[in-house]
């Protein structure tokens, strides 16, 4: 299968891939259910990446796990939306509606597909759309979300495990790489506008983030 | 599949997945991975990125001492923001769902103006600060030669063109900037019909186009 970030011949370029269900390459599972099977598992890596407590929202509504969830994420989702340049009342307001989407969707999280981070990502990264942006935002045909058939325990596992060493990675960039990363998504900011705001060149920027990539798809090796 | 040779870059892929483009280019970009499995791929890195970024790097800010109950009096009220809804995988079609959206159905459903020498377009209702459209150009004919202020995004959807460089066919894209003067010309076998993108008006190098430009918003 795909690990993430797999470097892929685009012609000239290069880019980072995680997709486990590029076209021919899924490997179909033995027909296990994912909830069973990550609850009965005992391993570090799922539970720290927070897919357990995803999945007791889903098949127990379980409270506890929600106020867990909720309490790593929600402030980390507001912080996320007052970066992009909204208020704190309103920023609270889209947290709250967040956290409460992923309680009504998590039977749509697939867990061979994100980590419960990027999930919760895309969820946010919606609503500062529609709410702050006021675009809309054209989905994919056969959107990621939303699995077909049970994925099978060894896509769950090597999926997590890949988020938590993209986690890692992102932390060993220098920080000018970084900063740039980071500016990217949560400043809202195209690299002309960075470039504009920090005085540095376009081409700086541009080659600093290119590099960024290059760090992360070393480290995905 | 797998025809594809002309890509959308990485920061246009990753401004989809940061979600700041805007919705002309965003309507381009759901429309290319719709055909294209090499940048779907990349998005969803671009997406796990953000995830990291979002676990990983921002500092909390704190909630309102309620929050978690407001929250739970929010679920209790019922799910009343669905997530977008999953388009089907590509049916029958020459669009791609998200392009047929726009359109309100496939290639019969647009309504296409001329705009001379045989091309003709549909603009596209986005948000303001970019525009999109689909082009007709009749096999073997030019478009007209032209630069650019902004950023310039052109994708095949049916036939080919060629410009000075190369040749694109369907779910290949275009990307011109301001250094670039080109002319497409449309392949001679067959109508070529594009979808175009661009966050600032088209600047033609001839007279009688640049005086037509106001009136036609190409």
């Amino acid at each position: 299968m795909h690990g993430m970030l797999n470097s892929v011949d685009r012609g000239t370029e290069s880019v980072i891939t995680c997709s486990p269900r590029v076209e021919g390459t899924r490997v179909e599972g033995k027909g296990t259910v994912a909830g069973r099977h990550v609850t009965a598992m005992n391993d570090n890596n799922t539970r720290a990446m927070w897919v357990d407590h995803v999945i007791r929202v889903r098949d127990r509504r379980d409270q506890a796990a929600f106020a867990e969830l909720f309490h790593h994420f929600a402030p980390r989702v507001k912080a996320f939306l007052m970066k992009s340049g909204s208020d704190a009342t309103l920023a609270e307001e889209c947290s709250q509606e967040v956290m409460a989407t992923l309680w009504h969707k998590a039977h749509m999280f697939d867990p061979s597909r994100a980590s419960v981070a990027t999930w919760i990502f895309t969820i946010a990264r919606n609503r500062k759309i529609d709410v702050l942006r006021k675009q809309r935002r054209p989905e994919p045909e056969d959107l990621p979300w939303g699995p077909e058939t049970e994925p099978d325990q060894e896509a769950i596992l090597s999926l997590q495990q890949e988020s938590e060493q993209l986690r890692r990675a992102l932390s060993g960039l220098p920080d000018a790489q970084r900063e740039l990363i980071e500016r990217a998504y949560f400043g809202d900011l195209s690299h002309s506008q960075i470039a504009a705001e920090t005085g540095l060149p376009l081409g700086t920027i541009k080659s600093r983030v290119r590099l960024a990539l290059e760090r992360l798809r070393h480290a995905m090796k | 599949m797998g025809t594809i040779k002309h890509h959308l870059t990485d920061e246009i892929l990753m401004a989809y997945s940061a979600g700041t483009l805007p919705e002309a280019f965003n309507l381009m970009v759901a429309s290319h991975i719709s055909m294209c499995d090499t940048c779907r791929a990349a998005v969803e890195s671009y997406d796990a990125l953000g995830g990291a970024l979002l676990d990983n790097r921002l500092a909390s800010v704190a909630l309102s001492t309620d929050s978690l109950a407001a929250t739970m009096a929010l679920i209790a009220g019922g799910d009343v923001d669905p997530l977008p809804t999953p388009h089907r995988t590509a049916g029958a079609g020459v669009l791609p769902t998200p392009l047929q959206d726009y359109v309100g159905g496939d290639l019969d459903a647009i309504h296409l103006r001329s705009v001379g020498m045989g091309v003709k377009q549909a603009i596209l209702k986005t948000s303001d600060d970019a525009s999109a459209r689909l082009l007709f150009i009749p096999a073997g004919t030019a478009m007209p030669d032209h630069g650019h202020h902004g950023l310039e995004m052109t994708m095949v959807l049916k036939g080919a063109f060629l410009d000075e460089h190369d040749r694109f066919g369907r779910g290949d894209v275009e990307i011109a900037t301001q250094e670039t003067h080109h002319t497409p010309v449309a392949d001679i076998n067959e109508d070529c019909i594009c979808l175009a993108v661009t966050d600032a008006p088209l600047k033609f190098t001839s007279l009688i186009p640049k005086m037509a430009q106001p009136f036609l918003r190409i």
